[in-house]
């Protein structure tokens, strides 16, 4: 098995032996999307108006939530240095580490997007076009979030900080993801979100590492 | 960081001693501040005295964008000037490099919140409200949340020369998506329709516009030259007391 799939599944492993992390995420999600109906009121045209920039808000926020785990725990106990002298180039790891990320901490909030869908009297039609759009969006929120943590990997209080930076980068993510719901030009801007996300899943790994390393020398 | 002593070097490393740098840089400071008061005092007055208050449109409050205008395009300018400063960080580990990255984080957030402020004064009576979600605010908006969380990350660096080259590569990642945003929030807030047609469409301002505007403009990047050369002054007499403290704690250790 090569370096990178080895990385893969270590991430995994540790994500779903990890006692229940992959649970309080989706539990976040769904609570946050739960919690709209009591601030803007029960009314259902106006909650299935805004269902789909509530679940992005809802997805946002939750895989926020997981970055902490990407990169600070093996700072920590010193695996990052170890990482970082395999023959596998660090961008490579960062990579892995991201494909990780997205499968545990984007993909189950996908798989239970239904809910909130029901919750916030969402059309079916609706619905399939919000799941497509946070297939092809989320892996560009899980890109930026990386740079985010590896970029306050060193900082003690950088959970704090992360998530500051990460939501600027993260503006055109939303306004495609909800555009290509809710917009008249939506298949136009779903062709941006893919492009998005294969331009920042491209371009994360060598931003992340290069933080990575400068901030560890 | 050592500078080799050999005899023929350029001023491009010669200055990569802070010390150099400060040096050569102090007696700049104040012709550059002359020049930006008398800027400003040109400026003022044409503003003030000599350019006209009954335009079409906007009427008397034409006259904000002499301040509005010059601080809108330095929020654009001074991250420039931070992600060229990144590249001289990361590529050449040039050490003033970082710092005048460091100095100018704090700048751009001003003159960005100054555009914003300035506009918003300039909206309320000519469309009738602070604040609209167009295109240009919203990225402008967009720009000044970058700029502050370019500072608290400075803050929460103890290493400052860590924290330059984590910061570079963040700044870089930043110019590369601040025109993605741009893009991407007008075409968001076209699906918005704006309430009303922005900006007088006037390429061809009259002479006694012109020259207020020039002025300003120019007064207020030379206004950002000086605070940015004092601030970078100021830095590496920063980093001078933190190596002294450093210094003076081993000596009493030892």
């Amino acid at each position: 098995m090569s370096g990178f799939a080895a990385i893969i599944q270590r991430e995994l492993r540790l994500s779903l032996r990890g006692g229940g992390d992959i649970l309080t995420l989706v539990l976040f999600f769904v609570i946050v999307g739960a919690i709209v109906p009591f601030a803007v009121g029960p009314d259902r045209t106006l909650l299935a108006t805004i269902a789909p920039g509530i679940i992005w808000i809802s997805a946002f926020l939750a895989m926020l939530l997981g970055l902490d785990r990407l990169f600070r725990p093996d700072h920590e106990d010193g695996s990052l240095i170890l990482l970082r002298q395999a023959d596998l180039p660090l961008s490579a790891v960062v990579a892995a580490k991201l494909i990780a990320h997205w499968l545990v901490s984007a993909v189950p909030l996908i798989v239970a997007s239904p809910v909130l869908a029901v919750l916030l009297a969402m059309e079916l039609d609706t619905f399939w076009r919000t799941l497509l759009s946070l297939l092809l969006g989320t892996p560009a929120l899980a890109a930026f979030g990386a740079i985010g943590a590896a970029v306050t990997v060193a900082i003690r209080r950088g959970g704090l900080i992360a998530p500051i930076l990460i939501a600027p980068l993260s503006v055109p993510v939303l306004i495609f993801g909800v555009g290509s719901i809710t917009s008249p030009q939506s298949s136009a801007a779903l062709l941006f979100l893919a492009a998005l996300s294969l331009m920042a899943v491209a371009l994360a790994p060598f931003a992340a590492a290069l933080a990575i390393s400068s901030a560890e020398d | 960081m050592s500078i080799d002593s050999a005899p023929k070097q350029s001023w491009w490393n010669r200055i990569a001693n802070p010390g150099q740098f400060v040096a050569w840089t102090t007696p700049l400071l104040w012709p550059l501040t002359i020049l930006t008061a008398v800027l400003f005092a040109l400026g003022l007055w044409f503003a003030f005295f000599n350019s006209p208050t009954e335009t079409p449109n906007v009427g008397s409050t034409l006259r904000i964008m002499y301040v509005h205008v010059p601080n809108a395009w330095l929020s654009q300018f001074v991250y420039g000037v931070m992600a060229v400063s990144a590249l001289g960080t990361l590529v050449w580990r040039h050490p003033m490099a970082d710092v005048s990255m460091k100095a100018a984080a704090p700048l751009g957030a001003l003159f960005t919140a100054l555009a914003l402020f300035t506009g918003a004064l300039w909206g309320r009576p000519t469309w009738g409200t602070f604040w609209e979600w167009d295109g240009r605010m919203t990225s402008t908006l967009v720009l000044l949340f970058i700029y502050l969380g370019i500072i608290a990350l400075w803050r929460a660096f103890d290493d400052q020369l860590r924290a330059a080259r984590v910061i570079a590569v963040f700044t870089l990642v930043g110019a590369i998506n601040i025109p993605i945003i741009k893009f991407s929030v007008d075409w968001w807030s076209t699906l918005h329709q704006p309430a009303s047609v922005f900006r007088p469409d006037g390429p061809r301002m009259p002479g006694s516009i012109l020259m207020p505007l020039f002025l300003m403009f120019f007064a207020f990047t030379f206004l950002f030259l000086v605070l940015h050369l004092k601030a970078m002054h100021t830095e590496v007499k920063r980093r001078r007391v933190m190596t002294l403290q450093r210094k003076a704690a081993q000596a009493v250790r030892a």
